[in-house]
């Protein structure tokens, strides 16, 4: 039976994981990939808590962050073609200047 | 009752300038014409029903609302009807009236509009006079002064167009400034010193205390009291306004610059006497200052060639003779003066008008000459008036004259007495050179000159008719003419017998010591009074047969008068060069600080830098700024990671 200890580790690891991912990778759906799995670890941490607290709390609030995450997954999708349109291509390091 | 005096003319006011545009010349007139005579008429009432009340109960006071109210400043809108303000509200609506009835021929070629802003103006005016003179407190009475010096500023730039009119407008209206300027701090002063601005209280309170033998708040109250009377009444330092104020029309200048608005600051010492009874260094430099402008400008009017000037220095030269009166506590006698001066200065500028009418706008005396037979009218009321203020029996002028002299006689001030007298004499010379040019003589020399001045003067205001078809003054300024030339011969009569005096006395307070007015009666008695009576009517007379000499006899010895004497000639014509001198010392230097000092130092220096340095601050700081927005999303995101890992970090091993 796994403590809440393990889930934290396993969530601290993720976070570290989708955390590094931000920032070595320089193609945007995988960073915006990593994003979601720095999400995914916070709510993983929201429900071990809410289990070792005997509250529904934790998952009340990770119902929460999966609906902004599919909304923000939906507009920063969208926002990647649109500037994948612009420059042919996905490193976020072409994109610099608020207009061009 | 005394609330209905001004509210005439407001009315009166109120109607030409709101629907004057829109009706004919006849309606505007009578509008204005009725205002000044219902006011008249109302005035007459009152003025009687004062005199029906004992000799020292004669005050009608009407509070028409409480004005202000603000801790212990209490100032109700009050009018005071007493002897004093009984003379000027007479004199104001009853030559007001004429000059409003003479008006409505002399104007009778503006346009429809213009015709009916005229009359509203001087309606105006006579309103604002009439609150100036009814007023029970300084602040009504300022209220008052400030309409008065307003309606002067738009009837003497009544011709807009022409820049010189409203050059003038201006230039009156800032030299006003100036003295109104001391008179609001002598006003602020008093309620200082007094608690209140009510002038019976004031006075009331004043004469508690014991006459100032030196340089006191008493004497500071008055002297800048004071400094409000010579801008409003054209005295030295501030008398240049009155010149220029002739580009006005003429019948304005007649009512305002010779009759009534002239002689508020004359009035306003009169209402004050027991406040500048108490400051005799005051009371001393008015008559130093009052004697010195007549004289001044008595010579000034010597030499003058336009008609309208010469009289404007002559209504300067008389102010200052009310201003000696005053300065030698003789209040009556200047009020006197006040009274007959109003008859006589009127009708001799409207009979100036005439002549300027009848020559289609000339005013060079130079080009005039011979008009005698032209106008019959014009010329006997004219000649009524010069004699009137030379100062020949029976006449007016000399019976208020003569009082102000023989006081300052009996007051022992023998140097004023004196130059009073060769003013006297520069009086009666000027005035008849100015009627023996204008008059007598021939005007052939003159028929070649052409007629271009037209243009120049008045291109607006009267027809250009034929020089050699004269026609004299219409009907409605013959009325005006004679009935003020009725008066100038008249008005002096009820000084007879000190009963003017007496009847004035009440508004003066107690005189301030018995031994002078002992002094006067012993030297009544001593026949020096005839013997001074005597002296001033030689003198008049003297000035009369001099100018009768230069002017009318033999006109050669004039020209060669002034070439032997060119030097003085020519700074008497440039007017003692006042206004070149005022333009160095005064207008220049401000004008170079302003625009050097506070144009180009303050405000493109200091205010303009100040406002442009914010702005270079705040760019240049975001030019610095700039560099962190590197547009990098990673290098945000390193940022937002380190900046959460140092915030838990703080925490975890606080």
């Amino acid at each position: 039976m796994p403590t809440l200890n393990d889930y934290l580790i396993l969530s601290a690891i993720l976070f570290a994981i989708g955390t590094a991912g931000v920032f070595v990778r320089r193609n945007l759906i995988t960073i915006l990939l990593s994003i979601e799995i720095m999400l995914n670890a916070v709510n993983l941490s929201f429900v071990a808590f809410g289990r070792s607290l005997g509250t529904a709390d934790g998952q009340i609030i990770v119902f929460f962050v999966m609906t902004v995450a599919a909304a923000e997954a939906a507009v920063g999708l969208a926002i990647v073609i649109g500037l994948f349109r612009h420059r042919e291509s996905l490193n976020p390091d072409t994109f610099t200047s608020l207009k061009w | 009752m005394l609330l209905l005096i001004p509210a005439f003319p407001l009315v009166g006011f109120l109607l030409n300038a709101s629907f004057g545009r829109r009706v004919s010349k006849g309606v505007a007139a009578t509008i204005a014409c009725a205002a000044m005579l219902m006011s008249f008429a109302v005035s007459v009432a009152a003025v009687a029903r004062l005199v029906g009340l004992p000799a020292d109960a004669r005050a009608i006071a009407q509070t028409a609302f409480n004005w202000i109210e603000s801790d212990t400043l209490k100032i109700d809108l009050t009018l005071l009807l007493d002897p004093l303000s009984s003379v000027m509200i007479l004199v104001v609506t009853g030559i007001g009236s004429l000059i409003h009835v003479y008006s409505t021929a002399y104007m009778h070629d503006e346009a429809d509009p213009e015709y009916a802003r005229y009359f509203s103006y001087l309606n105006l005016f006579a309103a604002f006079m009439l609150v100036l003179v009814l007023g029970a407190n300084f602040l009504v009475m300022f209220v008052g002064w400030e309409g008065v010096g307003l309606c002067s500023y738009l009837l003497i730039g009544f011709w807009y167009q022409k820049k010189s009119a409203s050059d003038a407008g201006k230039k009156a209206f800032i030299v006003n400034r100036i003295g109104d300027w001391g008179f609001i701090l002598g006003v602020l002063l008093v309620f200082v010193r007094f608690g209140t601005l009510d002038f019976q209280k004031v006075a009331g309170a004043a004469s508690q205390l014991s006459p100032e033998a030196t340089f006191g708040t008493l004497s500071i109250i008055t002297l800048l009291l004071f400094i409000g009377a010579t801008g409003k009444s054209a005295q030295i330092p501030l008398f240049v306004w009155l010149p220029d104020a002739m580009e006005g029309p003429t019948p304005v200048s007649a009512l305002i610059h010779a009759a009534t608005m002239v002689t508020a600051g004359v009035y306003m010492i009169g209402r004050n006497a027991v406040l500048f009874g108490h400051a005799p260094m005051t009371l001393t430099i008015v008559a130093i200052v009052g004697t010195a402008t007549a004289l001044i400008a008595g010579t000034i009017g010597l030499v003058q060639n336009d008609i309208k000037k010469v009289l404007a220095y002559s209504t300067v030269s008389q102010l200052g003779y009310m201003f000696l009166a005053m300065g030698v506590g003789a209040y009556a006698a200047g009020i006197f003066h006040l009274y007959t001066h109003a008859f006589f200065k009127a009708l001799l500028f409207l009979g100036s008008g005439a002549v300027i009418h009848a020559l289609s706008g000339e005013q060079d005396m130079r080009k005039m000459g011979g008009l005698k037979k032209d106008l019959p009218i014009t010329y006997w009321t004219f000649v009524v008036g010069a004699i009137a203020i030379a100062g020949v029996p029976p006449f007016a002028g000399f019976f208020s004259k003569d009082e102000i002299l023989f006081r300052t006689f009996a007051s022992g001030h023998t140097v004023l007495w004196g130059v009073g007298l060769l003013t006297a004499l520069l009086t009666a010379a000027y005035m008849f050179r100015l009627v023996f040019l204008t008059f007598h003589g021939s005007r052939s020399q003159s028929e070649n000159h052409s007629n271009h001045d037209n243009l120049l003067h008045h291109s607006n205001d009267l027809n250009p008719s034929n020089h050699s078809h004269l026609h004299d003054a219409p009907l409605p300024m013959a009325i005006a003419l004679i009935v003020l030339a009725v008066g100038s011969i008249t008005a002096g009569w009820v000084g007879l017998g000190g009963r003017f005096e007496k009847f004035l006395e009440p508004s003066f307070g107690p005189p301030l010591s018995e031994s002078r007015a002992g002094l006067q009666a012993g030297l009544a008695e001593g026949g020096v009074e005839t013997t001074l009576m005597i002296v001033s009517v030689v003198v008049a007379l003297a000035g009369i047969g001099i100018a009768a000499y230069f002017f009318l006899k033999n006109r050669a010895a004039a020209d060669r008068m002034a070439e032997r004497f060119s030097g003085v000639h020519r700074v008497l014509e440039h007017k003692y060069y006042l206004d070149e001198i005022y333009d160095a010392a005064i207008v220049q230097p401000i004008q170079i600080v302003s625009e050097d000092g506070l144009w180009k130092g303050v405000d493109i220096g200091v205010i303009d830098r100040t406002v442009n340095g914010v702005g270079q601050a705040v760019s240049g700081t975001s030019e610095v700024l700039r560099l962190f927005h590197t547009g990098s999303v990673r290098a945000y995101a390193a940022s937002v990671f380190l900046g959460a890992v140092l915030v838990l970090g703080y925490y975890l091993w606080r």
